[in-house]
């Protein structure tokens, strides 16, 4: 830059000579020649289908099952039961049959899922508490305007922890899973329903009240109630583990993730590989399920199932991606030879280019 | 200056004044009107003003009206999809970057009002002068002004130093005019003189009217011990003249501050917006429409589902109360008008400001436009118009000082048939000149003027050795004309002439020895090869436009009468005496080749008188110049009968240089298809001449349409025939497209088609009858299929007719360029005006959009900058548009999911950074970096320039296309996502499916996505692109963390629930092949179509970016050479100005300034002298038109 010159003088107007206020500055100007556009098409056409053919490959190797038992098997009665919400107290259990055709090999994911349940309206997923879940004592006893009435404070003026529809309607079914092979006797499918939920969301999204030796979880919890559907209150979710309960139970935070569209899975459990058969996996044969059926779905004429899954690298078995890629690869490379057709037939020899 | 008069406005409402009167040196008296006092005030804003009516301004704007009225909506809980703060953060940036902007412009303001104010001025107070500020000073105050002082109000001149109480004023400042002006005091007051005690006991009544903007009118009347005067203009001193040659005068305040004419005529600035300008309105008028559409639909979808699905969903999530299906959809309108305002963004005008602003500093900054001679570099006085520079159709140039210089050169003669001037070599060949041509030596002539400069040796050896008939044409040059002579000291002299063509002549004679020194109005003194002659001047035959000649008779001092006559060839070739034949046909040669070169050329002639004819002659002129009607007619009659039988001397040439540049420039222009028009006040002639000597007129056009008539009738007779010529087909009615636009009808008449070039000549006669109503379409028609247009004799209102006309029935951008305060009425119509500067007058610039030194940066400013500005312009739109449309539309696909519950996709920080943060640095840098090809291959290839003449970058079908491109891309980003994650897990098993990991997938999705369209878009990627492109994407990566970060939540719970998020979703591999398929998706199509195009339907663009990587290996091409003209023979004007001459006052003596003391003979006349001759005052302006 040239430097400034004083105010005076015959050319103190004249403006700096650097190449910013010149616009010169020095740029690379790419453009869209055959040279660059046609081997990118190729190449990312390649990409694309080696890409392609390796999720492919990859998913594969993953399995899915997913056991439908809203209304099927024994369920069916229940699922009557439930369509009168008066019968909300009256337990009722139910059993569905499946037959894993393959060995599931590796870790496999028991996972429950929900059809037509709109976790994602804005009202339903606005329903809730973040302050309050975080375990904040100011904020447990006086829930968010956000958890609209019916769903902060109960009829006697108590205030809900955890507050707001989305806590409200968690999910209340529970299932077991027995394996029943041909040759063996029948036997209990082992779950890990602890540390599944997200790392971040166990550990600092979600926060019990502060509790110590004398002063217990319960006692943290007074002065609030459960919310309206549950039947039993938030620090007494899971009775077979302590530690697993109040706001950070799992499958309370699971349940308080919002899915992204009215179709989804959420986990339930993985299977304990320690011992029996399932070292390996989930062996093929039979199964049943046993499901305490809970939870009403005919009301949003919604559906539940039961998926168990293996993962891979790439998550979940998942075809859209493998198929898309190839897809993908394939219009490039018919876009490819059209590209290159034209550049054959008109571009190359420039007359275009002529003025 | 409107908001001036209604922040005053503000403050008093006054009652508007129907009469002003006062009384001089008597405050009191004056008070009890309440007139303003001299202070000015041209700041909007005080300390405590600013805010609320900064604010209160802003607000007008319906983009920030639009804004609060969003912000409004979130409060509504039942409606509120969105925080607060997405609208709050964008808008209050919005509103300070305007505040900040608007303070510092009204400090500037400040300032400059507080210098004037403070500006000093001697005041009569109380019987004394004293000093005083400017903005004490009072209505009916008496001040004393000094030499060169500006004038302090608006005045009535009371007395001057000077005789005749004249004072001598400068009017740049007012209307560019830079020839000193004659204002004359009344005797009554005159008679003051400076004697303080007689001015303080002053006590004359003013009755005048109200103040208004007319420069050029005063009325009102003068009380004076009962005796009541009239007044008139010539009696005024108006505020932002200079005084000039004047000791001193004293004046009387009648108008101060904000009522002088100055500030009532500085401002009403039009308020000019582009064409981008208007089209985006329309565009946001539509994109609200759109908006109200998507919000229906989405909407009547939310009834819809509220009634199948929602009533099973109660039991979930229970309605407010009194909700139901056709309420709640009623409410999802306004939230989604919430979520969707992004389609209108806040910071699309922001953005737009601030590119402008950028691109106006690049003009400021460009070297190439500075001019060094004058030290003056251009300069964007308006910077909000720069993109319609790159889409001129249309340019109205004046002439005088904008494609000339106004400096008038001696460059040849002929004389007694040889022609003197040319440079010729020892082989005979004319030799070029250049600045290395030698100069001839005038240092033996002690009084010659050191800048004139002539090369031709001959005709200084011809003068030095005395021959007569050379001695007698610069005679003739010395005696002949009517210039003011002014000799300071002795042997400098300064000519003081009404054209600049006489000037030159008689300059030329003093430099070849025959010096004017003085005149009175009896006598020339001249000295004639160093020996001092007086001549007794007997009659100044006065020029006019009939008769296209002057002449002068004098006495020699050897007491021979001679006749020295000068005019147009034409009018001296008829009254020469038969014995010159032979003389004449060789000078007819010369005067065909001289003006083949563009000269202006003179014939000169003269006469020797008999004593006694011309003591009858003179006789009978007396009678005629004393007749009482048709004076004129008789004194031409009587001019008539002595101007006969005269001798050929030989013809003078002078050149009216040209700026430099003019006709490559004007080539240039015609190339990029830019229509020129010359609007000029100068005669036919000349301005044909000119149209010649710069290439506007070329001997290649088809043919050349004069259209001269007088009468309505004949010109549209001629009108039509050379339209019918140029293009026989075309029909009686003009081709017209009509159209309605906010309810305005508008007439737009199409090109028509015409093969070959033609060129229009039109005078000021014919043009006012064809810009009557009936007419004007015919002459729009007619002149827009020429390729040239000049007008000429133009008066300054005309000049702003023609351009309204264009501007009304052609579906183009015009710009209006001129120097001085008769284009200022142009400039302020056209679209876009420039001011030439660095010159004398300022007016011109003030009103002007830019401005810059020469005429030839306009090309540079035209083809380079409002090309670059223009294409920055509308990628910079298409971009915007683009990626917001994206982004909004990406919320539609999602309310098919999601219950149409307004539920937004992507993080509430995400849509209020979108615009503010992640996106906004990338597409500036574009917008103010880009350059499809640089500044020489713009020059090289001016057809570059056509794009923007067919707004073929940014139009509504443009707008259609990116409507359609982001409909495209936004499904991609919606489904693809949706459909890769609907069902999927992460490698652990855990979730990913959840709302805030789609959310962060979908904004990462479209983050890249729009930046890859960005890079796709950029042709000229420099440091600072890059820079802000990758950095936008690392800032976007870095903020996202840290708001999903632990701390964060821990800090501000509610307002970041999306911790983890990034963390948990971004590590995994499906999502990144995800990020890779949509972008992939939503690039290779566009790069796919481009090159398609590129291949089979080049643009220029393509095909000179082809020219340039094809010529990367060779060095850049060579500026265009433009080949000389050859010239042909046509007849040119001549050196005259068309105003008539000065001949009155030279004669009457009342111009010239030469004090009594000592030449006590000067004003024999009893006669006022500059009561009946009318000194040029306003001459461009007023007197012009009023004589055409």
């Amino acid at each position: 830059m040239v430097k400034k010159q004083a105010g005076t003088g015959p050319l103190s107007r004249r403006p700096d000579n650097s190449a910013f206020k010149q616009q010169r500055l020095p740029a690379w100007s790419p453009s869209l020649t055959a040279k660059t556009v046609l081997p990118t098409f190729y190449i990312l056409s390649l990409v694309c289908l080696l890409l392609g053919i390796w999720l492919v490959i990859t998913v594969e190797n993953t399995y899915q099952l997913k056991v439908d038992y809203t209304n099927s098997g024994s369920c069916e009665r229940c699922f009557e039961l439930r369509k009168n919400a008066t019968n909300a107290k009256i337990p009722c259990q139910c059993f569905v049959n499946f037959i894993v055709p393959k060995l599931f090999q590796g870790d496999v994911f028991f996972y429950y899922g929900l059809r037509n349940f709109h976790q994602n309206l804005r009202r339903y997923m606005d329903s809730r508490d973040d302050a309050q879940m975080v375990g904040r004592k100011k904020n447990l006893k006086t829930p968010s305007s956000y958890c609209a009435p019916p769903f902060d404070y109960d009829a006697g003026g108590v205030p809900i922890a955890p507050c707001g529809a989305v806590a409200n309607s968690l999910f209340n079914d529970s299932f077991s899973v027995t394996y029943h092979p041909t040759t063996a006797r029948s036997a209990l499918v082992p779950l890990y329903r602890k540390g599944i939920a997200w790392y971040t969301d166990k550990n600092v999204k979600f926060r019990n009240p502060p509790t110590n030796g004398t002063f217990t979880l319960q006692q943290a919890f007074e002065g609030t109630t459960r919310p309206l559907y549950w039947q039993r209150p938030v620090y007494d979710l899971d009775q077979s583990d302590p530690l697993n309960n109040g706001f950070i139970n799992d499958d309370l935070i699971i349940w308080m993730r919002e899915a992204a569209f009215p179709n989804f899975k959420k986990l339930y459990g993985v299977l304990s590989r320690s011992q029996g058969p399932f070292t390996e996996g989930l062996p093929a044969g039979n199964y049943s399920i046993s499901i305490n059926y809970n939870y009403p779905v005919e009301y949003f004429r919604g559906g539940k199932e039961v998926v168990i899954s293996t993962v891979s690298w790439f998550g979940g078995q998942n075809h859209f991606l493998p198929i898309a890629y190839l897809v993908t690869s394939g219009l490039i490379l018919v876009t490819s030879f059209v590209l290159t057709a034209v550049y054959v037939k008109v571009g190359k020899k420039g007359k275009n280019m002529e003025e | 200056m409107g908001s001036l008069l209604s922040a005053c406005g503000l403050k008093k409402k006054k009652k508007a004044e129907e009469n002003r009167h006062l009384r001089a040196n008597d405050r009191e008296f004056n008070f009890s009107f309440q007139y303003a006092n001299n202070a000015i005030k041209t700041s909007r804003y005080n300390i405590f003003t600013f805010l609320p009516l900064n604010l209160f301004e802003q607000f007008q704007r319906l983009a920030n009206a639009y804004f609060v009225f969003l912000l409004m909506l979130q409060l509504i809980p039942q409606i509120s999809s969105l925080s607060w703060f997405t609208t709050v953060v964008p808008l209050l940036l919005v509103l300070s970057i305007t505040l900040a902007k608007d303070l510092s412009d009204d400090i500037t303001r400040h300032k400059n009002d507080k210098h004037v104010n403070n500006r000093e001025v001697e005041v009569l107070i109380d019987g004394e002068v004293k000093k005083e500020k400017w903005m004490n000073v009072q209505v009916g105050d008496i001040v004393k002004l000094e030499n060169n002082e500006f004038v302090t109000a608006d005045l009535l001149l009371l007395s001057s130093s000077e005789p005749l109480n004249l004072v001598y004023i400068e009017t740049a400042e007012l209307d560019g005019e830079t020839n000193l002006k004659v204002k004359q005091a009344l005797t009554v007051t005159g008679d003051l003189g400076n004697d303080i005690q007689r001015l303080a006991a002053f006590k004359g009544e003013v009755h005048c009217e109200p103040p208004n903007n007319r420069l050029d009118r005063f009325t009102g009347t003068l009380t004076v011990s009962g005796e009541t005067l009239a007044l008139d203009n010539e009696r005024i001193l108006l505020r932002g003249c200079t005084l000039r040659n004047t000791e001193w005068c004293f004046g009387l305040v009648v108008f101060g501050g904000p009522d002088t004419k100055l500030m009532q005529n500085s401002g009403k600035t039009v308020f000019k917006r582009t064409s981008i300008d208007r089209l985006m309105n329309v565009l946001v008028m539509f994109i609200f429409g759109f908006l109200a559409f998507m919000c229906t639909i989405l909407s009547i979808g939310n009834a819809i589902w509220e009634y199948q699905e929602g009533e099973s969903f109660i039991a979930f999530l229970p309605r407010p109360d009194g909700a139901n299906a056709s309420l709640s959809a009623f409410l999802t309108f306004w939230s989604y008008v919430i979520i969707l305002n992004t389609v209108v963004p806040i910071s699309l005008y922001v953005s737009v400001e601030i590119l402008r602003l950028g691109n106006s500093y690049f003009i400021d900054w460009d070297r190439k436009m500075y001019h060094v001679k004058s030290d003056t570099p251009a300069q964007a006085r308006t910077t909000t118009l720069n993109e319609e520079l790159g889409q001129i159709k249309y340019i109205f140039s004046d002439k005088t000082g904008t494609l000339t210089q106004n400096i008038m050169t001696f460059n040849r003669c002929s004389i007694n048939g040889k022609s003197y001037g040319d440079v010729v070599d020892f082989a005979g060949q004319r030799v070029e000149i250049t600045e290395k041509t030698e100069k001839v030596d005038f240092s033996w002539n002690p009084l010659a003027d050191p800048k004139f400069s002539f090369y031709d040796h001959q005709l200084v050896e011809a003068v030095k050795q005395g021959s007569p008939a050379v001695q007698d044409f610069f005679r003739l040059l010395a005696l002949c004309h009517t210039v003011m002579p002014e000799e300071k000291t002795e042997g400098e002299l300064y000519y003081q002439a009404q054209s600049p063509d006489e000037g030159a002549l008689v300059t030329a004679a003093r430099n070849f020895g025959f010096v004017f020194r003085s005149r009175t109005p009896e006598s020339i003194s001249v000295m004639e090869m160093g020996v001092p002659t007086t001549y007794e001047l007997l009659a100044v035959l006065d020029f006019n436009n009939v008769r296209k000649r002057m002449s002068v008779i004098v006495r020699s001092p050897k007491g021979r009468l001679i006749l020295y006559c000068k005019g147009a060839d034409t009018m001296i070739y008829e009254r020469l005496h038969p014995s010159c034949s032979k003389i004449m046909e060789v000078t007819t040669e010369h005067l065909n080749e001289y003006a083949g070169e563009g000269l202006r050329t003179l014939a000169l002639a003269c006469k020797d008188l008999d004593e006694e004819k011309f003591a009858e002659w003179k006789q009978r002129h007396h009678v005629a110049s004393t007749a009482m009607d048709d004076r004129e007619a008789k004194l031409d009659a009587i001019y008539e009968e002595i101007e006969k039988d005269l001798q050929l001397l030989g013809a003078s040439a002078v050149e009216d240089k040209l700026q430099d540049g003019v006709p490559q420039t004007i080539e240039q222009l015609a190339q990029a298809d830019i229509k020129i028009w010359v609007l000029t006040g100068d005669k036919q002639e000349t301005a044909e001449n000119i149209g010649y000597s710069c290439n506007m007129l070329r001997e290649e056009m088809k043919d050349i349409f004069i259209v001269a008539a007088n009468t309505a009738a004949e010109v549209r007779k001629e009108l039509v025939n050379a339209r019918k010529k140029m293009s026989p087909e075309s029909g009686d009615e003009p081709p017209i497209m009509k159209s309605r636009l906010w309810g305005k009808k508008s007439q737009v008449v199409e090109d028509e088609k015409v093969d070959g070039e033609y060129g229009l000549v039109i005078n000021g006669h014919s043009l006012a009858f064809a810009l009557q109503k009936d007419m004007q379409l015919e002459l729009l028609r007619t002149a827009c299929m020429c390729q040239t247009v000049i007008c000429c004799r133009v008066t300054p209102l005309q000049k702003a007719q023609v351009v309204e006309l264009v501007k009304k029935h052609k579906n183009a951008v015009t710009l209006a360029i001129g120097d001085g305060a008769n284009d200022v009425s142009m400039i302020k119509t056209a679209h876009i005006g420039v001011g030439i500067s660095g010159q004398e007058g300022m007016q011109a610039v003030l009103s002007s959009d830019f401005s810059f030194a020469q005429f030839r940066y306009l090309q540079r400013l035209l083809l380079v900058h409002g090309r670059w500005s223009y294409l920055r312009m509308c990628k910079f739109l298409r971009y915007f548009f683009y990626k917001n449309f994206t982004f909004t539309f990406v919320h539609f696909w999602y309310g098919f999911f999601c219950g149409f519950s307004a539920q937004t996709v992507y993080d509430e920080w995400f849509i209020t950074l979108y615009n503010l943060v992640y996106t906004a640095l990338p597409v500036i840098a574009l917008s103010m970096f880009d350059q499809d090809v640089n500044d020489r291959w713009s020059f090289q290839y001016p057809q570059l320039y056509s794009p923007g003449q067919l707004n073929q970058y940014f139009s509504k079908m443009a707008f259609v296309r990116i409507l359609l491109h982001s409909c495209y891309s936004s499904l991609i980003l919606f489904f693809i996502p949706w459909a890769a994650m609907n069902d999927t897990v992460r490698d652990d098993g855990k979730e990913i499916a959840d709302y805030q990991s789609f959310a962060l997938l979908a904004q990462t999705c479209l983050l890249i996505a729009v930046n890859v369209q960005l890079g796709l878009d950029t042709c000229y990627w420099t440091a600072v692109n890059q820079f802000f492109l990758w950095g936008s994407l690392s800032v976007y990566f870095a903020v996202t963390f840290t708001m999903y970060s632990n701390g964060m939540y821990l800090i501000f719970t509610s307002s970041f629930p999306f911790i983890g998020a990034a963390r948990n979703s971004l590590s995994q591999p499906n999502v990144w092949l995800t990020i890779f398929l949509t972008t992939i998706l939503c690039s290779l199509p566009v790069v796919a179509q481009r090159f398609l195009f590129i291949q089979l339907k080049p643009t220029i663009n393509d095909k000179v970016r082809h020219k340039v990587r094809q010529s990367k290996a060779m060095p850049l091409p060579p500026p265009r050479r433009f080949p000389r003209r050859r010239i042909s023979t046509r007849r040119s004007g001549y050196a005259f100005s068309h105003a008539r001459g000065y001949g009155d006052l030279v004669t009457s003596g009342g111009f010239l300034r030469i004090p009594i003391k000592t030449r006590p003979t000067i004003f024999p006349r009893s006669e006022t002298p500059v009561a009946d001759s009318t000194p040029q005052t306003y001459r461009a302006i007023y007197q012009e038109s009023a004589s055409s």
